[in-house]
């Protein structure tokens, strides 16, 4: 497992790019390709495919792990005209979806492209989804019931 | 013998298109969106994703619709699907520690870090009919509070820190590592291939289990600790990268069952747990599993095997319905062959049954006679 070294700060913003493109929408990923100047020649090394990856829990919540069921995942890998080799995954069977992260995970790996993909795409997904967050949490945090005490009246 | 029959290819042609036909229903209506059934009829995908044993909304609400609303239907053509698709890995436990809640509410402690938080719930709607659904008027979004997040800390945890509780839940060290969808069932079953079969098993089948040992069959006194549904991350190590990857997330229902003491010589009584875990929201599924988990422990705590309920062998042969549907409506399929070898039999078996009775009758004619 990754988790078994320290991930250096390196690592850390790789992880970060790969998640938050699995979470874009893959209009937000087509939009960024044409804002970047693409197409991009960008040649299949494995998939797009659609899979399965099976779900683990855990007993009791923190205990033994256990199968839990199977979600669809979809995944590409590309490598551009530059040489430079690109991943991405996502849930659901929108292979499109998948091919289009690889190649902004490719290009989010070259230095001319970077910025331009944290502050068009990656800042902005992390926005939208703080604030979906944030009104999933406060709409919950409305239900929460507020005990009180009757005033019995003996005195 | 084995004698080959054809026929009825129009018949079935046209039988699939008519069920084509009906699926649509009147034209004049506009034809129902997948969209749509995962927007209004969410609870439905989900169930058909938990016991499909898939989680993809958009594959369970295009099988739901297909199904024509007929769950088991749509499940069983969900469990087809995913037999096609390549296996890509085995995803890092969900931290549902970590979830962002929905729901969340406990039957054992009033006041509790985080709170009843009572979420989207049918509890305390009064069952009436709602005429106003028959209006698409405009509806109001869910209120707002808007507070510093409080850590909503399990409920388990809170009674383990006094040690009243037994712990999450251990495997022995042979038990672990198996998978239902890979192996056939072999009895006895460790817990997280019970677990395995039970997040699949059918809602109305476990239901009736989780009730009948509230009902005496196999009695478990259980308390409802704590209740979750939320979102949970899903991630998967990404050898290529060098890093876990995380996809995205998913909606878990899950319950926290606590019941009545075990102890032993060596250790002092303490409460003892059942667990479940499903896809999507479905308390009413997860409650009955955490049931069921803690019936078939029975074994484990050394308790009489005396109800359904505690017989694992039962339970999980039984709890699958597409296994169940497959069985059930082969009966409808052409018996023609056996069925004439069960008519040659019984005709034999009334011709000796007349012959015998005919030669009895004669020998008391016979007897009566002398």
């Amino acid at each position: 497992m990754a988790e078994t070294a320290t991930p250096t700060p390196e690592t850390l913003r790789a992880k970060r790019a790969s998640d938050l493109i699995a979470r874009a929408t893959r209009a937000e990923l087509a939009t960024l390709i044409d804002t970047l100047g693409g197409p991009f020649e960008a040649r299949p090394l494995r998939g797009p495919e659609t899979g399965l990856v099976m779900v683990r829990g855990r007993i009791g919540g923190g205990g033994a792990p256990f199968n839990l069921g199977e979600v669809t995942v979809s995944r590409a890998s590309v490598r551009l005209a530059s040489g430079t080799v690109g991943h991405a995954q996502t849930l659901g069977t929108d292979r499109q979806k998948a091919r289009l992260g690889a190649i902004i995970h490719a290009l989010w790996q070259e230095a001319a492209t970077r910025d331009s993909i944290e502050t068009r795409l990656l800042t902005p997904v992390e926005q939208r989804i703080a604030e979906a967050r944030g009104h999933a949490r406060a709409q919950t945090a409305a239900t929460r019931v507020d005990f009180f005490t009757m005033v019995r009246g003996e005195d | 013998m084995y004698v080959a029959v054809k026929g009825g290819e129009t018949a079935i042609a046209n039988a699939h298109r008519l069920l084509a036909d009906r699926r649509r229903g009147d034209r004049s209506l506009p034809a129902v969106s997948s969209e749509q059934v995962i927007e209004q009829l969410a609870l439905a995908v989900d169930r058909v994703m938990a016991e499909a044993s898939l989680y993809d909304r958009d594959l369970a609400a295009l099988a739901f619709r297909q199904a024509r609303g007929d769950m088991i239907e749509a499940i069983f053509l969900l469990r087809a699907y995913r037999t096609t698709l390549p296996r890509f890995g085995v995803s890092s436990p969900i931290d549902t520690g970590a979830m962002l809640i929905e729901r969340r509410v406990s039957a054992t402690y009033k006041d509790l870090p985080g709170g009843q938080l009572l979420g989207p719930t049918f509890d305390y709607t009064h069952r009436l009919l709602d005429p106003t659904l028959l209006e698409d008027g405009p509806v109001e979004e869910g209120a707002e509070r808007t507070e510093t997040p409080e850590a909503v800390m399990r409920v388990s945890e809170i009674l383990a820190q006094e040690g009243l509780i037994e712990g999450d839940g251990t495997l022995g060290e042979d038990e672990g590592g198996g998978d239902l969808t890979r192996e056939p069932m072999e009895f006895p079953m460790s817990r997280d291939l019970r677990l395995q079969a039970l997040a699949r098993g059918d809602e109305g089948f476990l239901l009736a289990l989780g009730y009948s040992t509230q009902r005496g069959y196999g009695r478990t006194h259980p308390f409802t600790g704590e209740i979750r549904i939320g979102e949970v991350e899903i991630e998967i190590d990404a050898p290529e990268l060098g890093y876990a990857v995380s996809l995205g997330e998913i909606r878990v229902t899950e319950c926290q069952m606590v019941n009545q003491f075990k102890g032993s010589a060596k250790v002092p009584p303490q409460f003892t747990r059942g667990y479940g875990l499903v896809f999507g929201q479905s308390e009413r599924k997860a409650m009955s599993m955490s049931l069921v988990d803690r019936a078939l422990r029975a074994r484990e705590f050394g308790e009489d095997i005396v109800a359904p309920a505690q017989d694992e062998e039962f339970v999980l042969s039984h709890c699958d319905n597409v296994q169940a549907t497959g069985f059930v409506e082969h009966l409808k399929l052409p018996h023609y062959v056996d069925f004439q070898a069960e008519l040659g039999l019984v005709r034999r078996m009334r011709a000796e049954f007349e012959a015998a009775r005919t030669a009895s009758e004669s020998s008391d004619r016979k007897e009566a006679a002398e």
